[in-house]
C-alpha cells in the first residue's frame, strides 16, 4: 500500500500530455475506453470530472475511481531542404486521476476530484534545428476539485463546484539562431515556475428523458495560471553589453481555456450503450505566451500563438458481455487550436484521431479493474511557425512533423 | 504465468517500438539524397586560410568546425559521406606558440568600450597551440593558413625551423608528415574520392592587403625568388594549379574547383573612406598655405624641366577644404623627385616628405588597419603631424588604382587558369568572383535577414575583414554544394545559412 502511495504520488509529479494544445484528455479509463466520451454517463464516479451533475443518479453508497496512463510519445521533426531531423525523447508521462463520490442522501451526493487534464512534456535533442524555438518543455497542472450534486427529480439534476489548479512550467530554449559564448555552446536560457495557482468552477446538468436516453452537458472555466516572480536562468551568454542576458525573474501567464461539453449516451438492446460527446475548447484566450522578464535590461520575449477555439467529436460504445466483462470501445477526432503558420514546436498539435478500446473486469462484489488504450495518430503535415524574428527579420521555422502517442491505461472502480 | 507474462510486455514494447511515427519520406533514410555519380566516402579539401577555416585573423576551434569544407562534408554524410577530419587546433583563442613564443595573435572579438564604441579588439589569453606539438594526420581538411599557390608543392614548407625565416608555414608544420613533406603530397596521399582545390588567393592577396607593398613578379617563373607580398606570375601559377589538379584527380571520382574572387570587394578594402579627414575651414586654409609654393611653384618647375608630366603634376596638386577631405599619401607608383629636390636646396626632411607625395583619390583603396592611423599624430609630442593632413599615410596603407590593375591583371588570368583546367579535366566549378560579387552589391537574401559584406555589421566577414564568418562560410558551402548538385546530379541539401553565427561579441576582463 505504501510503494502504491508513493507511485501515486511520483505519478502526480510527473504529470502530463497529449491532444489539442497542452489539453490531455485522459480523466478515466472507462469514458477514455469509449473516446473519452462521458458528459451523460453515468456508471463511476468519473463523473466528478465529466460531468457532476450525474453523481446523484449513481446506485452506491460510496463510488471512488482512481487510475493511471502511461503516455509513450514521440514527434518527428524533418526539413527536407536542409535534411535536418530531429525527434523527441520524451519521458512517458503517467497522468493520474482520483474521484470519490458519497451519496449523502438521496437527492444530494458529494463528490472530490483530483485530475490533471492540462500537461505538456516535450524534449528534443539540444541545440536542434528548431532550438530557438524550444528545447524541452514541461507543463504540469493539477486539478483539485470539490463537488456537489442535487438531483431535482429523476429526469434533472444539476452539479458543480470549486477548483483549485497549482500548476508548474519549466521551458528551455536557445537565446537564438546562432548565438554562442567563445567556445561555440549555444546561449540558452531556462524559465522555471512552480506553485502556481488559482482558482476555477465547474458545472453541468443532466437531463434523462427516458429510461433509456441520457443528455448531458458540462461546463468548466477558463484558469489563468499566472506565474510571478519565476526564475529565469541564461547560460553560456556572451560577456558583451550587446547581449546583457543575465539571471533574472519572470512573470508570464499560461491560460487553460474553458471546454463545454454536451452530449448524450443511449442504452439499447439491453447490453448495449452509445456514447456521444462534443467539447468545444475556448483556446482564443491563448493569444501570446508573453515572458516579461524583472531586468529591464533583458528584452522580454513575445511569442505569438494566436490559437483558435476548437472542437473534439467523441463516439463511445460499451457492451455487457458477461456479469464479468464489459467492453467498450470508441473513437473521437480532435481538430487542432493551431492556426496555419503557428505552429510551435513545443505544442506540435494538427488534428488527431484517436482509437480506443478496454475493458472493466468486475473483481468480487465492490472492486472493479478498468483498462483502456489508446492510439493516437496525427497526419503527416508540413507546418511552419512564422512568428520568429531574428533581429527584427521575420524567419520562419518550417519542417515536416509526424507524432503519434500511444496510452495504455489501468483502473480501479470501488464501490460500497 | 510469469512466461506469459513477459511474453505479454515483450510483445507490448515491440508495438510501441515499431509504432514510432515515421515520415512517408525520411530524410535520413538510405536513398533519400543521392550522391549522383560522385563518392564522397574519403574526401579530401585542399587550399589556404579560407579552407582551414580562419577567421576574425586568427585559427580556432569553432571557426574550423564552421570552415566550409566542414559544413559540406556534414552535408554529404547525407548521401555516404564519411567521416571528415580536421587538425583542431588547441583553443578558441587562436594565437599560435612556436616554442613557447606566441608567434600569431588571438583572435578579434567584438568589443563595447566605456564609451559605448564597438570594436575589434584581440581576445585575451594565453594561446595554447604549440606549432611543434601538433596532431597526427591525415586530415581531410589540408587548408593551410597563408598558403599561396606554389606553397603547396614547396619542400620543406612544413619544417618548423624555417618558420622564422618565412621559409615554412607554422599552420602546415603543425601537421606534415615529414620536415620534406608537401601538402600536395600529404593529400594526395589520401587518395581522395573527392576532392575540393580553392588555392590562389594569397597570390594577390598579400600584395593588395599590404597596400602593394610587394613587387609584381609577372614574368619571374622562379616562385622561390618571391618575397612574401609579391603577386605571383600567371605561368607560374598555371603550372602548380595543373599539377595539382592532376594529383589530387587521380583516382577521384570527381572534385570541385573554386576561383578567386574579388578581393576589392572584401571589408579589408572598404571600410575605411577615402575622404577620412575632417576639416574646417580655417584648419583647411591653414594646411593649403603649407602646400602653396609645392602646388603653384615646386610642381610647375618639374614638369617644365621634363622630369614629371603635366598629368602626373595635376594628380600631385595638395588641396584641402571644409568638411571631409581625402588624406595625404605616399605613392610608390609616381616619380621619385627626392632628390632633385634635394639638390634644388630644399631641406632634407621636407624634400624626402614631398618626394612620393600626392593627396588620395576616389580611385584608392585604404586599408582596414589604416583605421587607427588616420587622424592620429605621428608624433606624439608635435600636435601638427597629423596622419593624412601634414603627414602622408604609408604606401602600405593604400591600395592605389595602378596597384589594383596589377591585382585585377593576375586575378584574370588565374581564373582564366582555373576554369580552363576544371573544363578540361570535366570537375565542377564554382564561380566564387560571382557569388561574391552579389554580396558585395546588395547582399544575398536568406531566411531571416540579408548577408552583405559591410564591416562587422553585414554577416559576412569576420573582423579582420578578409576571412568569413561561419555564416559566410555556410554561404560558401551552399554554392559549392550547387556547383557540386549541377555536376554530378547529385541532391546533397544545402544548410540553412541564418542557423550559423557571425561575429563573436566579447569584452574582455578589465584588468585590474
Amino acid at each position: 500500500m505504501k510503494k502504491l502511495v508513493l507511485l501515486a504520488v511520483f505519478a502526480l509529479a510527473t504529470v502530463v500530455t497529449y491532444a489539442g494544445g497542452y489539453r490531455v484528455s485522459l480523466q478515466g479509463q472507462k469514458a477514455l475506453a469509449m473516446g473519452h466520451a462521458g458528459v451523460a454517463v453515468v456508471n463511476s464516479a468519473e463523473s466528478v470530472f465529466f460531468n457532476p451533475a450525474g453523481l446523484v443518479y449513481l446506485e452506491n453508497k460510496l463510488s471512488i475511481s482512481a487510475g493511471v496512463s502511461g503516455v509513450f510519445s514521440t514527434v518527428a521533426y524533418q526539413n527536407e531542404t536542409f535534411g535536418t531531423y530531429a525527434e523527441t525523447d520524451n519521458p512517458v508521462s503517467t497522468p493520474l486521476y482520483f474521484y470519490a463520490s458519497y451519496q449523502a442522501t438521496d437527492w444530494l451526493a458529494l463528490g472530490l476530484g483530483v485530475y490533471t487534464p492540462y500537461g505538456s512534456t516535450v524534449e528534443y535533442e539540444d541545440d536542434w534545428a528548431g532550438s530557438h524555438l524550444v528545447n524541452n518543455i514541461d507543463l504540469q497542472a493539477i486539478f483539485i476539485q470539490g463537488t456537489v450534486s442535487v438531483k431535482v427529480n429523476d429526469k434533472f439534476s444539476v452539479g458543480g463546484g470549486p477548483i483549485y489548479v497549482t500548476g508548474a512550467v519549466n521551458f528551455n530554449r536557445n537565446l537564438s539562431r546562432s548565438l554562442t559564448d567563445l567556445e561555440g555552446n549555444r546561449s540558452e536560457v531556462t524559465i522555471d515556475a512552480t506553485g502556481v495557482t488559482n482558482w476555477g468552477w465547474t458545472a453541468g446538468f443532466m437531463f434523462n428523458p427516458t429510461d433509456n436516453l441520457r443528455i448531458g452537458a458540462n461546463y468548466r472555466s477558463e484558469i489563468i495560471l499566472e506565474a510571478e516572480e519565476g526564475d529565469a536562468d541564461f547560460q553560456n551568454v556572451p560577456n558583451s553589453p550587446l547581449t546583457p542576458f543575465v539571471d533574472t525573474q519572470f512573470d508570464a501567464a499560461l491560460p487553460l481555456p474553458a471546454e463545454l461539453t454536451v452530449g448524450l449516451s443511449y442504452e439499447f438492446c439491453e447490453k448495449w450503450m452509445f456514447a456521444f460527446d462534443y467539447n468545444r475548447a475556448f483556446w482564443d484566450v491563448y493569444e501570446s505566451l508573453s515572458i516579461d522578464f524583472a531586468n529591464p535590461q533583458v528584452p522580454d520575449s513575445e511569442n505569438l500563438r494566436n490559437y483558435k477555439n476548437s472542437s473534439s467529436y467523441r463516439f463511445g460504445l460499451e457492451y455487457k458481455a458477461t456479469d464479468m466483462f464489459t467492453l467498450r470501445a470508441g473513437y473521437y477526432f480532435d481538430e487542432t487550436p493551431v492556426r496555419d503558420g503557428y505552429f510551435a514546436p513545443e505544442t506540435p498539435r494538427n488534428d488527431s484521431n484517436g482509437y480506443t478500446a478496454g475493458l472493466t473486469v468486475n473483481v468480487g462484489e465492490h472492486f472493479e479493474i478498468d483498462a483502456s488504450f489508446l492510439y493516437l495518430h496525427f497526419k503527416e503535415v508540413d507546418a511552419s511557425y512564422d512568428f520568429y524574428f531574428d533581429q527584427g527579420v521575420q524567419a520562419p521555422f518550417r519542417g515536416t512533423y509526424k507524432s503519434s502517442a500511444f496510452v495504455p491505461g489501468l483502473g480501479v472502480s470501488y464501490k460500497l | 504465468m510469469k512466461n506469459t507474462i513477459n511474453i505479454c510486455l515483450g510483445l507490448l514494447a515491440i508495438g510501441f517500438v515499431s509504432c514510432e511515427p515515421e515520415f512517408d519520406n525520411p530524410v535520413n533514410e538510405e536513398g533519400f539524397y543521392d550522391s549522383g555519380s560522385a563518392d564522397f566516402s574519403n574526401y579530401v579539401a585542399v587550399g589556404n586560410s579560407l579552407t582551414a577555416g580562419f577567421a576574425d585573423g586568427a585559427l580556432y576551434i569553432t571557426g574550423q568546425e564552421n570552415s566550409y569544407p566542414n559544413i559540406m562534408a556534414g552535408q554529404f554524410e547525407f548521401a555516404g559521406g564519411g567521416e571528415f577530419t580536421q587538425p583542431l587546433v588547441n583553443d578558441n583563442l587562436g594565437g599560435l606558440l612556436l616554442n613557447g613564443t606566441q608567434i600569431a595573435d588571438n583572435r578579434f572579438v567584438l568589443s563595447v568600450g566605456p564609451d559605448g564604441n564597438r570594436a575589434p579588439v584581440l581576445l585575451d589569453g594565453e594561446p595554447t597551440t604549440e606549432v611543434t606539438n601538433g596532431p597526427t594526420g591525415p586530415f581531410n581538411n589540408m587548408g593551410i593558413p597563408g598558403a599561396k599557390s606554389f606553397h603547396l608543392l614547396a619542400a620543406g614548407y612544413g619544417n618548423a625551423a624555417g618558420i622564422l625565416s618565412g621559409a615554412a608555414n607554422p599552420y602546415y608544420a603543425r601537421i606534415a608528415t615529414s620536415t620534406s613533406a608537401t601538402v600536395l603530397a600529404d593529400a594526395a596521399s589520401q587518395s581522395p574520392s573527392f576532392f575540393s582545390l580553392w588555392i590562389g588567393n594569397n597570390d594577390i592577396l598579400s600584395y593588395a592587403t599590404s597596400g602593394g607593398a610587394g613587387v609584381d613578379q609577372t614574368g619571374e617563373f622562379d616562385p622561390t625568388t618571391y618575397g612574401p607580398n609579391d603577386i605571383t606570375d600567371p605561368n607560374v601559377f598555371a603550372s602548380v594549379y595543373s599539377e595539382e589538379v592532376n594529383a589530387l584527380a587521380a583516382g577521384a571520382s570527381g572534385g570541385v574547383l573554386i576561383n578567386i574572387p574579388d578581393i576589392t570587394s572584401i571589408p579589408y578594402f572598404t571600410t575605411v573612406p577615402t575622404q577620412a579627414i575632417p576639416l574646417d575651414a580655417a584648419t583647411a586654409a591653414a594646411v593649403n598655405a603649407q602646400f602653396a609654393q609645392y602646388n603653384t611653384q615646386v610642381l610647375p618647375l618639374l614638369v617644365g624641366a621634363g622630369i614629371i608630366t603635366q598629368e602626373e603634376a595635376a594628380a600631385r596638386m595638395i588641396n584641402f577644404s571644409a568638411g571631409q577631405n581625402f588624406p595625404i599619401l605616399t605613392d610608390d607608383d609616381l616619380t621619385d623627385v627626392t632628390q632633385i629636390l634635394i639638390a634644388q636646396g630644399i631641406p632634407d626632411e621636407t624634400a624626402a616628405l614631398l618626394g612620393q607625395l600626392r593627396q588620395a583619390n576616389n580611385n584608392d583603396l585604404i586599408v582596414l588597419p589604416a583605421s587607427s592611423v588616420l587622424g592620429t599624430l605621428a608624433d606624439p609630442n608635435n600636435p601638427l603631424s597629423v596622419i593624412g593632413v601634414a603627414v602622408p599615410l604609408s604606401d602600405n596603407f593604400v591600395l592605389t588604382s595602378v596597384e589594383q590593375g596589377r591585382v585585377a591583371t593576375a586575378s584574370a588570368a588565374y581564373n582564366a587558369t582555373i576554369q580552363g583546367i576544371a573544363t578540361a579535366n570535366d570537375l565542377a566549378f564554382v564561380d566564387a568572383r560571382a557569388a561574391l560579387r552579389q554580396v558585395a552589391q546588395g547582399g544575398v537574401s536568406y531566411n531571416g535577414g540579408v548577408l552583405t559584406s559591410a564591416f562587422a555589421t553585414g554577416g559576412a566577414f569576420s573582423l579582420d575583414g578578409v576571412h568569413p564568418t561561419p555564416r559566410g562560410y555556410a554561404y560558401t558551402a551552399n554554392i559549392i554544394i550547387d556547383a557540386i548538385n549541377a555536376k554530378y546530379n547529385a541532391t546533397i541539401p544545402k544548410v540553412e545559412i541564418g542557423n550559423y553565427a557571425t561575429i563573436t561579441l566579447a569584452n574582455n576582463a578589465p584588468t585590474q
